[in-house]
């Protein structure tokens, strides 16, 4: 088992046709992905090796039964194909993209909002569900299929946690980043909440970063609505107060936006918190 | 992207928000036309820089006559203003704003930013004005009105009444605020921004709202649509060193430790940032190469890093999963050849063709420490530190 994608998805490639997308598709491909489609406004009826590509999202999920969407179109144009993946009855989007606009985002958000599918990202890897399923830009060979599933608002400090998890035998069964821009689609609760409903896995790394106050929301969840372990990180202890945070959004969330007092939220709550991540392996081996 | 005052407050009067009389100035003769333009004295200068606090660190000044403001531009153009904002290093001032003098009854305090907890935009007041609104938040947060705002449907005239009426406001002032709200969310909007501040918004003895104080912060994403915006971006506020990684698309911040380091991934780096402290020294950086660097930009990292005088050694810490490992040891070596390093190298890396990697470092015949996980690049930094 898994959450939110599995060995039965059917990928589409938003940008399929372009530098990046094209080799992550391959990529998603030699993982063992069924990739069914590509679109590329324009170029309806060719193929990116043997994937038919589209001109419209609503063309390819007819002809192929796509369910999910893989997203690598530029920034200027990323809402937009959003949005034409959710109108085309995709059920989980992944949007790799970095760079949107965050009024392109918030109402993107509140489009969203209602409609029976999920946004995962932007600004993210994507998700990978080892040994079945791999949307996104993530190297699948650090992943080893297993019971712990992985959350995370970074990259490569993902592909990082992975490697030590896996290298110690510790498997994954679902590792998603949820993306590092300030309004994303899917946040850490949607993800601890489907990690705890999921038979399979028997618990879960959460990685935050400073910034916002979704690591603190996400502990008191863990407190209140959760029967399985979970481990938390923090990146950026050293990071300066004011370069990330903005002047006023810093009283939004009440000074809670440093990894301090995340920290300290988390441990409060019960998570098990780990802050050095040169033993996160390890501390994982003792906790789970 | 930050702006100055004065450029807000140009962009404040193609909305019709009324502000103060007054224009820029980088000369004193030519402060003093300014000021003598005016409706008379005292008339206020205000220093032009990237920072808040301007007012208690001496950059916001009245002058009673035009030999004043001779004097008061003299002294404050080409002076070093050294705010709570600006570090102890401080900030050239390079420009005042001149702006007439007005007899103020009530201040407030205004702002519209992106409120990331609802995925909405909030407008925030308070009857405080000219106070940090940190403080105001910290001491009577009972004070500060927060008004929610879905992006999709738009700033209603309720949203304005809330906000009019929560400050206390009626008549002929409720209807200038009304007014003044909604010309400022049709900016806020229309510029992609993440904030635009009043602080003080006030109301003067002869009954005009006006805003004294102007902040307009615009959301980084967007400068590809906002080309005016991008004409208001001043070099001279920011580190030179993070304009020069901007231009190789790299994402640099000093921090002024000793320790430099280049990673990929922004978690990352601030995770290995982290790592140095724990290891005994601080980092003098933060150095994001992002998911798909080349060669060329590893070196440009480097030789950037290695301009800081301040650092002793240097931490790589590349977890390669676009970022193959063997183009990051030609970079590597390559900036080596080119740029000298003089300091020692520890380089960590993991991931795509990790082998040819090491291989290619090792070949290089240049004196760099490779580590074989995060532990071991902690001890080897803690070595260098402690020399």
């Amino acid at each position: 088992m898994s959450i939110f994608v599995n060995k039965n998805s059917r990928l589409l490639v938003q940008g399929i046709t372009g530098h990046e997308g094209s080799f992550h598709a391959r990529q998603c491909i030699n993982y063992g992905t069924n990739v069914v489609a590509g679109v590329t406004p324009g170029k309806g009826g060719q193929f990116m090796d043997d994937v038919p590509v589209f001109n419209t999202v609503q063309d390819g999920v007819a002809e192929t039964g796509a369910d999910c969407s893989l997203i690598f179109v530029p920034p200027v144009f990323a809402a937009d194909a959003i949005l034409e993946a959710a109108d085309s009855g995709i059920g989980v989007i992944v949007a790799i993209t970095e760079g949107i606009p965050i009024m392109d985002m918030l109402k993107v958000r509140n489009s969203l909002a209602g409609k029976k599918c999920r946004l995962i990202g932007p600004n993210c890897p994507g998700i990978i569900t080892p040994g079945q399923f791999k949307a996104g830009i993530m190297p699948g060979q650090i992943h080893k299929p297993g019971s712990i599933g992985v959350i995370s608002r970074s990259g490569t400090l993902t592909f990082e946690v992975v490697n030590q998890l896996s290298l110690r035998n510790i498997g994954q069964s679902t590792c998603l980043g949820i993306g590092g821009d300030p309004v994303v689609g899917t946040d850490f609760i949607d993800c601890l909440a489907a990690f705890e409903e999921d038979s399979e896995t028997k618990g879960i790394v959460m990685v935050g970063e400073i910034g916002g106050s979704a690591e603190e929301e996400a502990a008191a969840f863990v407190r209140d609505s959760m029967t399985k372990p979970v481990v938390g990180f923090v990146a950026g202890l050293t990071a300066p107060p004011g370069r990330r945070m903005g002047h006023a959004g810093a009283i939004v969330s009440g000074g809670s936006g440093t990894a301090e007092s995340k920290i300290e939220v988390m441990k409060e709550c019960g998570l098990h918190v780990c802050e050095d991540l040169g033993r996160l392996g390890e501390f994982c081996e003792e906790v789970f | 992207m930050k702006i100055h005052e004065y450029q807000a407050k140009k962009l404040f009067g193609k909305y019709r928000i009324p502000v103060p009389r007054g224009s820029v100035a980088a000369y004193s003769d030519e402060a003093v036309r300014i000021a003598q333009e005016l409706s008379g004295f005292p008339v206020v200068v205000k220093a032009q820089i990237h920072a808040g606090g301007r007012g208690r660190g001496g950059g916001i000044r009245l002058a009673a006559s035009s030999d004043e403001v001779r004097f008061v531009a003299d002294e404050m153009i080409g002076m070093n203003l050294i705010t709570r904002q600006t570090g102890s290093a401080g900030r050239l001032v390079r420009k005042v704003l001149v702006e007439e003098g007005l007899t103020i009854v009530r201040e407030f305090y205004l702002s519209i930013l992106v409120d990331r907890a609802s995925a909405g935009i909030m407008v925030m007041a308070s009857s405080a004005g000219g106070v940090n609104i940190e403080e105001t938040a910290a001491r009577t947060p009972e004070n500060i009105i927060k008004v929610f705002i879905n992006p999709l449907g738009g700033l209603q005239p309720y949203h304005c009444r809330q906000a009019g009426f929560g400050l206390g406001l009626d008549g002929s002032a409720l209807k200038q605020f009304m007014t003044l709200l909604a010309s400022l969310y049709r900016l806020f909007v229309d510029y992609d921004c993440s904030l635009v501040e009043i602080n003080p918004l006030v109301m003067t003895a002869d009954g005009r709202l006006m805003a004294v104080d102007a902040k307009v912060d615009v959301d980084g994403n967007a400068l590809f649509r906002q080309k005016e915006i991008g004409t208001f971006f001043d070099e001279n506020e920011v580190d030179p060193l993070e304009v020069e990684a901007e231009k190789y698309q790299l994402k640099y911040i000093n921090l002024g430790g000793t320790i430099g380091n280049l990673v990929n991934g922004a978690g990352l780096a601030m995770a290995t940032m982290d790592i140095i402290k724990t290891s005994g020294a601080l980092p003098a950086n933060f150095l994001d190469v992002g998911g798909g660097a080349s060669a060329e930009m590893v070196e440009h990292g480097l030789r950037i890093i290695l301009s800081d005088t301040h650092v002793k050694g240097i931490l790589i810490n590349i977890f390669g999963g676009i970022l193959r490992c063997d183009v990051l040891a030609e970079g590597v070596v390559r900036a080596a050849g080119k740029t000298g390093i003089n300091v020692p190298v520890v380089i960590r890396m993991e991931g795509t063709n990790v082998k040819q990697g090491r291989r290619i470092l090792t070949e290089s015949g240049l004196n760099f420490m490779t580590a074989t996980d995060l532990r071991d690049a902690a001890e080897k930094v803690a070595l260098i530190a402690g020399n």
